[in-house]
């Protein structure tokens, strides 16, 4: 036998490892968008793709650059790269030039994502930074949409269209929202959950996102927590508000990015956080700064701003909500027992 | 036969993961296989103080003799587990790394028993407890602590639980199964033995639910019982690490063992099946601990089964007798695959305390890249003591100690759940010890 010279692998347990990978996780994530995509290039046309193409090549050749300038190792194989394209571009209307798509995507990538570490290390989401920072520079682009099927009729003029929040805007009394839900530019609801109305391409189509949804808590990507109580959190807001207007509560989960912000971005591993309590405590955060910046603010939508303001809150929330280690028992308990 | 000896788990076991059983070896009976030419025994095979030598080189010894014993109250003896000349007294390195001196005897082919063993008698607790340590007996499971450490609690202090842990809830490991299996009535005797002199008011047979033979064995033995009905058996959901000791606890009474703590300082105490077995047939035969089981299995080994083997053989040897290797070998390892030790050469003799070991081939093994954590949390879900791992890998870079107490890092039991479950296959079980590391340095300055 010449089993004398055999090299063995020698580490530290355990020695089996699940088969999930990082990159398998994101390429999860991606099969979660694509109901979504496909439904926007029907709904805004191609030039829908084209601008999620955009977003994700300049992405990826950013992170490939960037890492290569940092002299880090390549890490255009975890997918997230092309995630982080793929969230950004949704986040913007279909009619976005595509060098400001290039400059949102330079944000995430470069200043949000490398400059502080690469994956996991970054504090606020990229995407979500991405897009405020369009939000800011270019409002006139970012706030401008077309309506659905436009692009099939090339003989209108591409009507831009107001979308359902900003209908809202400003007349959130019980009055005010029940004449801007019989108001005729109103789509239906039955329009909204399939996105059949103006808004940023991947956002419109609730139907489409809660089916991705659906699909990464089975695949047991996310936890159905952080959506859940996100939402949850709207809706019981949104109830009070409309002095219990049912119709209005619907209207308000269906419209601007919550769907979206919910299940796909604030349930982002890196700027959520790790245990149970905190992803609740995050989670009805952001639903709570959501309804407060739609009620009382001056702009009609505040998914990405209450994210990025509840991420930034992450490490308090995980100081306060990490629970005890086994067989530790709280101080006041430990006190009483000594009391005895 | 009635069934009602079953219960339910008071707790359930946080976190864990599901790992695949692979209990190949699980229809195949113990064989004995036969004794090495030498056996090199270690005078620490056990938690706690080494033994001294007790014979000398050139000295005759037959089985079941004492060659090394310690006047230190935790540990245990060992005895020659063949019979022949002691051939060399020397420092040797063991499987798990630890340097000890060891008693290397020349096997003289005749395995003659030493013409001192006699049953012991045991009618009092004392008697029970000198029994054990004469016995040699350490924990069979794995840990390898001694097991008259375990029972010598004091009468009056509370402990009314004896947990008998037949869980194995390592993949691959089958020896407890067959313990349960081919000799379920010393397990039966030994149960009560230790029941009835140490007085503990409730006894719970636990083992995982993909073993049902052996939990009808054990609800047999339940059931056969006097009809004071303190006997149960607890069937366990198949996950891992159910049988970890303090998982162990919490399923059968509820109790949570605080960190730094024993069983027994809330009232139990855990004992490994073949633990329980082996008292039996050391209360019958007077014969100490010289050998034991394990399973061989793996890929890259040509005969996986379960063999019975005096304690000290070299592991080269064991691999010869299960016919060599199938495929070259990438990994040895001593135990299961979550928690035993991958070894760097073949020529390790067994301790008592080993209970398997796994020649991986390519396919069993996926070496996984190391990539950044990404946050994902699955360490801290599946950390079955509740604490997150990859936030104490922070700490620990930061050397943060008043973060690392607080974070609970000696709780840490280096189940590798974290490690089985990260995506971005990051050996956190390293990084769990080598936190502890920076809290030990941190505490000793």
């Amino acid at each position: 036998m010449s089993e004398e010279n055999k090299i063995l692998t020698v580490s530290a347990s355990p020695h089996r490892r699940t088969e999930d990978t990082t990159g398998g996780i994101m390429i999860d994530v991606i099969i979660a968008l694509m109901p979504a995509l496909v439904l926007s290039v029907v709904l805004f046309g191609f030039r829908s793709l084209l601008v999620v193409a955009t977003s994700v090549i300049a992405c990826v050749v950013l992170e490939y650059i960037c890492r290569k300038v940092m002299k880090r190792n390549n890490t255009l194989g975890d997918f997230s790269a092309v995630v982080t394209g793929i969230l950004l571009a949704f986040n913007l209307p279909s009619t976005m030039p595509l060098w400001m798509v290039v400059i949102g995507d330079a944000v995430a990538i470069v200043v949000v994502k490398q400059f502080f570490g690469g994956i996991g290390q970054n504090f606020v989401n990229p995407a979500l930074v991405g897009r405020i920072v369009l939000m800011t520079s270019f409002p006139t682009y970012t706030n401008s949409f077309v309506q659905p099927f436009a692009w099939r009729m090339p003989n209108v003029d591409a009507v831009t269209s107001a979308t359902p929040l900003a209908q809202f805007a400003g007349s959130y009394t019980p009055d005010g929202v029940v004449s801007a839900m019989n108001s005729s530019e109103m789509p239906t609801l039955a329009q909204m959950f399939f996105g059949i109305c103006g808004g940023c391409l991947g956002e419109t189509c609730a139907a489409a996102l809660i089916l991705g949804g659906i699909y990464l808590c089975i695949r047991k990507v996310i936890s159905p927590r952080i959506p859940l109580y996100y939402i949850g959190t709207v809706a019981l807001i949104m109830l009070i508000a409309g002095k219990g207007n049912l119709q209005f509560v619907a209207y308000q989960l269906l419209s601007g990015g919550l769907m979206l912000g919910a299940v796909f971005m604030a349930t982002d591993y890196t700027t959520s956080p790790i245990k149970t309590k905190g992803k609740i405590v995050f989670a009805i955060g952001c639903g709570i700064l959501t309804s407060l910046i739609r009620i009382f603010g001056s702009l009609p939508e505040g998914v990405s701003f209450s994210i990025i303001l509840m991420n930034i809150l992450v490490p308090h929330i995980e100081t306060l909500t990490t629970p005890k280690p086994f067989g530790t028992v709280k101080e006041k308990k430990q006190k009483e027992e000594a009391a005895k | 036969m009635h069934s009602s000896e079953l219960i339910k788990p008071v707790k359930q076991v946080r976190g864990g993961v599901k790992v695949s059983h692979s209990k190949n070896t699980k229809d195949m009976p113990v064989k004995r296989i036969h004794a090495p030419e030498t056996v090199t025994l270690p005078m620490s095979q056990h938690i706690g103080a080494p033994c001294t030598p007790t014979v000398k080189v050139g000295d005759t010894v037959k089985v079941g003799q004492v060659i090394g014993d310690s006047d230190k109250y935790v540990s245990a003896p060992i005895h020659a587990s063949v019979s022949g000349k002691v051939s060399a007294i020397k420092e040797i390195r063991t499987a798990t790394g630890n340097v000890s001196q060891a008693v290397i005897i020349e096997n003289d082919g005749e395995m003659s028993e030493f013409e001192e063993l006699k049953p012991p008698k045991v009618e009092t607790r004392e008697d029970l407890i000198k029994a054990v340590r004469e016995s040699g007996l350490v924990g069979l499971g794995g840990a390898g602590f001694p097991t008259h450490v375990k029972l010598n609690f004091k009468p009056d202090s509370g402990v009314d639980t004896l947990i008998i842990n037949a869980a194995e809830c390592e993949p691959y490991i089958t020896v407890d199964y067959r313990e349960c299996i081919e000799n379920s009535e010393n397990i039966f005797d030994g149960v009560h033995w230790i029941k009835n002199i140490l007085g503990f008011k409730k006894v719970v047979l636990a083992v995982e639910d993909n073993k049902p033979e052996a939990i009808k064995i054990f609800d047999h033995i339940a059931s056969t019982d006097d009809d004071r009905d303190e006997i149960k058996v607890m069937p366990l959901k198949s996950k891992y690490p159910q049988g970890a000791e303090k998982m162990m606890v919490l399923s059968a009474t509820g109790r949570k063992v605080p960190p730094g703590k024993l069983p027994a300082d809330v009232g139990c105490v855990v004992m490994n099946v073949a633990s329980a077995a082996f008292v039996a047939r050391y209360m019958k035969t007077g014969k100490p601990l010289v050998s034991r089981s394990m399973t061989v299995d793996g890929k890259a080994i040509m005969n996986p089964q379960n063999i019975r083997v005096p304690v000290g053989t070299e592991i080269e040897y064991i691999l010869q007798q299960c016919g060599g290797y199938r495929e070259d070998p990438v990994k040895i390892i001593t135990g299961g695959p979550m928690m035993g030790a991958s070894i760097v050469d073949t020529h390790h003799p067994i301790l008592k305390s080993n209970n398997a070991i796994l020649v991986l081939g390519k396919k069993d093994i996926a070496i996984k890249k190391e990539t950044d954590c990404i946050r994902c949390g699955r360490c801290a879900v599946v950390c079955p003591m509740a604490l997150v791992p990859t936030l104490i890998e922070r700490h620990a870079r930061a050397k943060d100690t008043d973060h690392l107490k607080l974070a609970g890092t000696m709780v840490c039991m280096e189940c590798g759940s974290c490690a089985y479950s990260c995506p971005a296959g990051r050996p956190l079980v390293q990084y769990m010890r080598n936190a502890k590391a920076v809290l030990r340095e941190a505490q000793s300055k």
